[in-house]
C-alpha cells in the first residue's frame, strides 16, 4: 500500500471480526471494505446485521477480535491513535438519549468540541453554527431531557458537526425526525459531503436514502454481501428480500405495473416513474 | 372502548421560565374497532397526547388550572376511555393501564430486567388479577415472543442489552401485548426496523387488531404506513389537531400537508406528477389500488388499440 493511497482512504477494513462475547457468534464475520475520502456510503442491511457494530469499531469504542482497521492510514487498535481516531471520526447513535450529556443543550453540543481541545473562542461559535444547522437554536438553553424525540435527535446531530469530524458517521440518526426534518439534515449532510469534502457514512433503513449515496454496502449477518452504486444494489428485489430489505417504494410500483406488462423502464423516483407512465399512455399506437 | 378527548391542554414545566405548551386544546374521538393514525411534525405533541391515554400524563392537572373566568373561550377538560373518566382522581389507574397498552417511541426504555423473559413476564404479573401458574406465564411469554417474530429459544435468556435495537424494540411490544390490552397505542412502532422488518410489525398489528387489541392507535412520521393501514387519521399542529379524517381524504389535499411541512405518501407524488402530465388517477393511495388503476388505464389503452385517449377513470 502506497503512501499516496493511505492519504485517500478515509476507511479500512481488512478481514475485520468481532463477536461481543467468547460465546456469542461473530457479528462482523470477515468484512473488508474501503470508504474514500470525500465518498458518500450508505450501510445497508437487516436489523442486528452488524450496521452499528462497524460504526463503533470505526472509532475505537470497540475493538476488532481480529483483522486490521485503519482511519486515515491509523490503526485504531493502537491506543496512541484514539484521541486523532476520534476526532476525525464522530458517530451520531440510533438513540439520541445515550449521547446527552448535559442538562443544557448548547453544553450538549460543546462537549464533543471541549474534548478535542477545540480552543475556547471558538467553540461558540461552532455551538452557534451547529445548532442552527439544525434549526435548534431557539434552543440554546433548553434542557435535553425536555425535548421531543426529533429534537433530541436534532441536538445529538449538532453535537457531532460541532467537532467538525472529517467522517461523519449516522447511524440511523434521522429515524426519529419528521419527513421534513429528515430531508433538511439530509440537505446539511449532502452539502457538507459536497462542498467540505466530508467523508459521509450513512447506516439507515430508508431505501430511498440509500439512493442519495455514492456507494451502498449491503449487511448480511455479518457479511459483506453487496457492494455498488444504488442504482445497481436496488436491481434485484428478491435477492434483496433474501437479506431483509426491499426495492424504495417506487421501485416496487414499478416492478408491479411491469409485471402487468406495461413497458416501462426500471425507476426509483416519483417524477421519473410518472414520465414513464404518462409516455406509455399517451404514446400513439 | 371509545375514547373520547375534548380540550386537553398540557404545559410543560407551568410556571418556569422553561414552561412550554404542549397541547392547546386537543379534542379528538378515537372510536372502538378503529386502525387510528396520528401524525404531525417534530414537537407538535402527538407524544404528549398519547401519553394521557395510559395516564402516564394527568390531565387532573390540566383541570387544577382550568379557570372559566380567565379564558372563557377554554372549556373543561374531557378524557373519557371506556367507562374510565381520567379527569376524576378517583379513576383506577391500574386498571385502565391493563387496558391501554403503550409501546413508547424508545422502547428501550421499557426494557430493564436482566433477560428477555423476564422483561416480557414483567407486564404480565404487574396486570394479571391472580398470578398465573408458571406453565401458563411461560406460554404466555413465548406466545408473545414469538408473534413479534423472535426466535422464543434463542432469545428468552438473553440481556436485552444484548440485542440489536431492532430486536429490542420486538420485545418491547412483545411486553405490552402479552397483556392482551384493548387498546394499543405505539409510538412510531416501526422507526428503526428494517424494511421487511417494518412490513412485519405492521403486519403484525393488523394480526393483533382483529385477534388481541380491538382498538390500535400508531403515531408515525410515514405518509406510507398511514396511507396502507389507517382507518382513520389526525393530523396535529401546534398542540392542536388540525384535522382528523380518512387517509384518502387527507393526502387527497396534499397542499394542506406541505404547508405544514410534512410529506405526502409515495403514490400521492407519482399521482401529482401524472396530473401535471395530464394523466388523472382517482385512488386510495394505498400501493395496490394504485397500481390496480394505473394497469387498468394501460388496459384500456390496449385494448382500444389505436384510440389513444387516457381521460378520467
Ligand atoms: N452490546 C452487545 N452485546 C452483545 N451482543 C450485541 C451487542 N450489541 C449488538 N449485539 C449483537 O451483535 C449483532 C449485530 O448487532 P448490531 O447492533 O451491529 O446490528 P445493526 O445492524 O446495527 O442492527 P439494527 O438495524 O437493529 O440497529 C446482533 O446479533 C446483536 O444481537
Ligand atoms: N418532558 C418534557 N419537558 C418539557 N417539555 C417537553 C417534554 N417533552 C416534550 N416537551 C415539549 O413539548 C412539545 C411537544 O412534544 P412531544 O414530545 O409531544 O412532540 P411529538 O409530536 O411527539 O414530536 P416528535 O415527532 O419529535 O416525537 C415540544 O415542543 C417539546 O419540546
Ligand atoms: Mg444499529
Ligand atoms: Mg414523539
Amino acid at each position: 500500500m502506497d503512501m499516496q493511497e493511505t492519504e485517500s482512504v478515509a476507511v479500512r477494513f481488512e478481514n475485520v471480526k468481532f463477536k461481543y462475547d467468547q460465546n456469542s457468534r461473530y457479528a462482523l464475520n470477515n468484512v473488508s471494505f474501503s470508504v474514500k475520502e470525500g465518498e458518500f456510503v450508505a450501510l445497508i442491511g437487516h436489523n442486528g446485521s452488524g450496521k452499528s457494530t462497524t460504526a463503533r469499531l470505526i472509532n475505537g469504542l470497540l475493538e476488532a477480535t481480529s483483522g486490521k482497521i485503519t482511519v486515515f492510514g491509523k490503526d485504531v487498535s493502537d491506543k496512541k491513535n484514539l484521541f486523532e481516531v476520534r476526532k476525525s471520526a464522530g458517530i451520531v447513535f440510533q438513540n439520541p438519549d445515550n449521547q446527552m450529556v448535559s442538562s443544557i443543550v448548547e453544553d450538549d453540543v460543546a462537549f464533543g468540541p471541549e474534548n478535542i481541545g477545540v480552543p475556547r473562542e471558538e467553540i461558540g461559535e461552532r455551538i452557534e453554527w451547529a445548532l442552527s444547522v439544525v434549526g435548534m437554536t431557539a434552543y440554546r438553553n433548553s434542557s435535553p431531557a425536555r425535548l421531543s424525540g426529533g429534537q433530541k435527535q436534532r441536538i445529538a446531530i449538532a453535537g457531532v458537526l460541532a467537532i467538525k469530524p472529517k467522517i461523519l458517521i449516522l447511524d440511523e440518526s434521522t429515524a426519529m425526525l419528521d419527513p421534513k426534518g429528515r430531508k433538511e439534515i439530509m440537505d446539511v449532510v449532502l452539502r457538507l459531503n459536497k462542498e467540505e469534502k466530508m467523508t459521509v457514512i450513512m447506516i439507515t433503513h430508508f431505501m430511498e436514502e440509500a439512493l442519495l449515496a455514492d456507494r451502498t454496502v449491503v449487511l448480511n449477518r455479518g457479511k459483506i454481501v453487496l457492494e455498488g452504486e444504488p442504482q445497481d444494489i436496488f436491481k434485484n428485489s428478491e435477492l434483496l428480500e433474501t437479506y431483509n430489505l426491499s426495492l424504495p417504494g417506487i421501485g416496487y410500483i414499478c416492478k408491479q405495473l411491469q409485471k402487468n406488462g406495461m413497458a416501462i423502464r426500471d425507476c426509483l423516483y416519483p417524477e421519473e416513474l410518472a414520465e414513464e407512465i404518462a409516455s406509455l399512455l399517451q404514446e400513439e399506437s | 372502548m371509545d375514547i373520547i378527548a375534548k380540550n386537553i391542554t398540557h404545559t410543560y414545566n407551568e410556571g418556569s421560565p422553561f414552561s412550554s405548551a404542549a397541547l392547546k386544546g386537543v379534542d379528538l374521538t378515537i372510536r372502538e374497532g378503529e386502525f387510528f393514525g396520528i401524525i404531525g411534525h417534530t414537537g407538535s405533541g402527538k407524544s404528549t397526547f398519547v401519553q394521557h391515554l395510559n395516564a402516564l400524563i394527568r390531565v387532573y392537572t390540566a383541570e387544577k388550572k382550568y379557570n372559566p373566568k380567565k379564558d372563557k373561550n377554554t372549556e373543561k377538560p374531557v378524557l373519557q376511555i371506556g367507562e374510565f373518566d381520567l379527569t376524576d382522581k378517583k379513576c383506577d389507574f391500574n386498571a385502565l393501564r391493563a387496558k391501554v397498552g403503550m409501546v413508547f417511541q424508545y422502547p428501550e426504555y421499557q426494557l430493564f430486567a436482566e433477560t428477555v423473559f423476564e422483561d416480557v413476564v414483567f407486564g404480565l404479573r404487574n396486570f394479571a388479577k391472580e398470578k398465573p401458574t408458571k406453565e401458563a406465564e411461560e406460554a404466555a411469554v413465548q406466545q408473545a415472543i414469538e408473534i413479534v417474530g423472535l426466535d422464543y429459544a434463542d432469545v428468552k435468556d438473553k440481556s436485552p442489552f444484548d440485542l440489536s435495537g431492532g430486536q429490542k424494540r420486538r420485545v418491547a411490544i412483545a411486553g405490552v401485548i402479552v397483556t392482551h390490552p384493548e387498546i394499543l397505542v405505539l409510538d412510531e412502532p416501526a422507526a428503526g426496523l428494517d424494511p421487511i422488518g417494518k412490513r412485519e410489525i405492521m403486519e403484525l398489528l393488523h394480526k393483533l387488531h382483529r385477534d388481541w387489541c380491538r382498538t390500535i392507535i400508531v403515531v408515525s412520521h410515514d405518509m406510507d404506513e398511514i396511507s396502507e393501514n389507517c382507518s382513520r387519521v389526525a393530523v396535529f399542529s401546534e398542540g392542536k389537531v388540525f384535522k382528523c379524517c380518512t387517509p384518502q381524504e387527507l393526502f387527497r389535499h396534499s397542499e394542506e400537508l406541505e404547508a405544514l411541512g410534512l410529506d405526502i405518501p409515495l403514490t400521492a407524488k407519482v399521482q401529482r406528477a401524472l396530473a401535471e402530465r395530464g394523466v388523472e388517477i382517482e385512488t386510495d393511495f394505498t400501493r395496490d389500488d394504485f397500481i390496480a388503476k394505473v394497469s387498468a388505464l394501460f388496459r384500456k389503452k390496449t385494448d382500444k388499440g389505436d384510440d389513444g385517449s387516457c381521460g378520467k377513470m
